[in-house]
């Protein structure tokens, strides 16, 4: 799109002129593929257009052709900073849609995996906004530790990135000896950094001045955008999936819900370093109260049975052709199920006409719905201003276009 | 959920839109209630701002197409965050020329999902400030999330749907 075509022409005062500035698809401040079309007054932004859908690749459409466990991997690639969330959310919509009953244990280790996840989203998140003011020493001593993350996730599932992690029904395997001590040095090593962190930015004058008051917005309005998550948190509201509707078991953690007043930039930082401190604390109380149990349900369906089992045994055999070819059947229904994502209400719609795979699959995203609001946050700011701004909404480009 | 609270506010609809509702039904426990599509904006408006309804957040928007019936249906799916309570409200458009009043008067929100829902199943929103292609390019001219537009290239022979599944 040119630039002069995307916004309407306003009429300008005679010996006003304004210039145009592209800001993206590809430039180092937006994180990700998408294009703003600044209409700049000197520096001030007056009016901004975004666009969208460059790395839109189909994921509704895909998944009408898939059988149920094949759709995991696409749901990786959403917000592909806190991928494990997005596969434990489409395996809970399944057994939501097949009634089935999860072990307290899997419930447990899912909350583990699900906080980590939302620990390195939040991290990259905040690095990011010190990077953007101009701080990139943080951002580098952060990043290490979602290495750390990583190498967790590697012990469980051996993905890092894309994890694919877990079953429809529960984990593929039990957490080993040496992804339990990766997690509890996590768990010693991380507050130090992040503790660090904070010392480094929190109270900073330069850091403050840059984003106190930046790219606020109320909380009437991020309601009517249908803001989720931490950004609608620091507007001041104190919606959480996990306290609202609990999932998962996360009503046996005890956790605060963290809550800022301004919508700003600060805030949304503020928020987030605070829901990791809270996610840290969920981690420990899960590890302590971890109960013993199976690490899966019983959907031999869906849940591929042991390889010694498909060898020796007949039925286990059958249902690991079918479960492989995807010719496994699901009821009929219509299931709405959302979980608390990295940036708010991450939801699936899923209509099943009883075949194979869905009939219909919707996946709410809950950056498609907020950044909608990005061009009037930026409207009358600096331009240096709205970079912060998008880097503070922690926009993914993967989970916008779907 | 207890039924005496969706008891209640089918029953308050029930007063204001009776001659508009088609069919009420609660797969999975999410009250879903379907509507004639001439008057959802009303009905939506009636949801947001009653004071004991009071259900102010959309949280999705999005289309779904059945080609048997030649229809598409506008799934709008409601939630008042204060006590905790979901609705969802369908409508069933022709699909030859689907059209509705667009819901961006009430819900910013509702803004790009409209968008999306007219970028992947071709529904009119009437009154939408720039009803355009969202993710797709702006010239395609299928509306790719309808059953008949096809997932793959269909001319492609090295692939045989008999052995490798539909």
């Amino acid at each position: 799109m040119r630039a002069e075509d995307s916004i309407s022409p306003i009429v300008p005062p005679e010996e006003k002129q304004y210039s145009y500035l592209n800001l993206g698809p590809t430039h180092p401040a937006t994180h990700g593929i998408f294009q703003n079309v600044l209409k700049m007054d000197g520096e001030v932004i007056v009016e901004a257009e975004s666009t969208i859908g460059y790395i839109h690749r189909a994921f509704e459409k895909l998944a009408e052709r898939r059988p149920f466990y094949q759709i995991t991997p696409i749901t990786d690639r959403m917000n592909y900073c806190s991928a494990p969330i997005n596969n434990i959310g489409w395996h809970m919509t399944v057994e939501k849609l097949l009634g089935v009953e999860i072990p307290k244990r899997v419930q447990y280790m899912r909350v583990i995996i699900m906080e980590l996840a939302r620990i390195t989203d939040h991290l990259i998140c905040n690095a990011v906004i010190g990077v953007d003011t101009g701080a990139l020493t943080g951002f580098v001593y952060m990043f290490q530790q979602r290495e750390h993350v990583y190498e967790i996730y590697e012990e469980i599932c051996g993905a890092r990135l894309t994890t694919n992690l877990g079953r429809i029904g529960g984990f593929e395997r039990d957490f080993s000896p040496k992804a339990w001590a990766k997690i509890e040095k996590f768990l010693k090593e991380f507050p130090e950094v992040l503790k660090e962190f904070e010392k480094l930015l929190v109270r900073n004058r330069i850091f403050m001045d840059r984003t106190i008051g930046v790219g606020g917005i109320t909380a009437e309005r991020a309601l009517n955008y249908g803001f989720t998550g931490p950004n609608l948190r620091a507007a001041g509201v104190d919606y959480d999936v996990r306290v609202m509707n609990p999932y998962s078991s996360y009503e046996d953690f005890d956790f605060t819900v963290p809550v800022g007043t301004q919508g700003d930039t600060y805030d949304r930082f503020m928020v987030r370093q605070a829901e990791m401190w809270q996610s840290l604390s969920i981690i420990r109380q899960a590890i302590d109260k971890l109960p013993a149990g199976p690490f899966h349900a019983d959907v031999p369906d869906f849940y591929l049975p042991p390889k010694e089992e498909v060898y020796n045994n007949m039925e286990s055999l059958i249902y690991h052709f079918k479960i492989v070819m995807g010719e496994t059947d699901v009821p009929k229904g219509e299931v709405y199920h959302s979980v608390e994502g990295g940036n708010g209400e991450l939801g699936f719609y899923l209509i099943s006409d009883g075949g194979r795979a869905p009939f219909r699959l919707h996946f709410r995203r809950p950056c498609f719905i907020y950044y909608q609001a990005y061009t009037e946050m930026v409207k009358g700011s600096m331009l240096s201003d709205a970079i912060l701004t998008m880097s503070s909404m922690n926009v993914i480009a993967g989970e916008l276009d779907a | 959920m207890e039924s005496s609270k969706t008891d209640a506010i089918i029953s308050i609809i029930r007063q204001e839109f009776e001659s508009e509702i088609v069919h009420i039904e609660q797969p999975y426990d999410l009250l879903t209630i379907t509507f004639k599509p001439e008057r959802i904006i009303d009905i939506i408006q009636f949801l947001y701002s009653h004071s004991e309804l009071q259900f102010q957040f959309l949280t999705t928007l999005c289309g779904i197409h059945y080609p048997d019936q030649n229809q598409i249906a506008v799934v709008y799916q409601l939630h008042n965050l204060k006590t905790n309570q979901r609705i969802r409200l369908k409508i069933f458009l022709s699909a030859d020329q689907p059209q509705v009043s667009t819901l961006t008067g009430i819900f910013s929100a509702a803004n790009w999902m409209e968008r999306e829902t007219y970028d992947f199943f071709g529904v009119t929103f009437i009154g939408h400030p720039n009803l355009k292609r969202i993710l797709n390019v702006e010239d395609m001219i299928f509306f790719p999330l309808r059953k008949e537009f096809p997932l793959e290239d269909q001319t492609r022979e090295d692939k045989n749907d008999a052995l490798f599944g539909r």
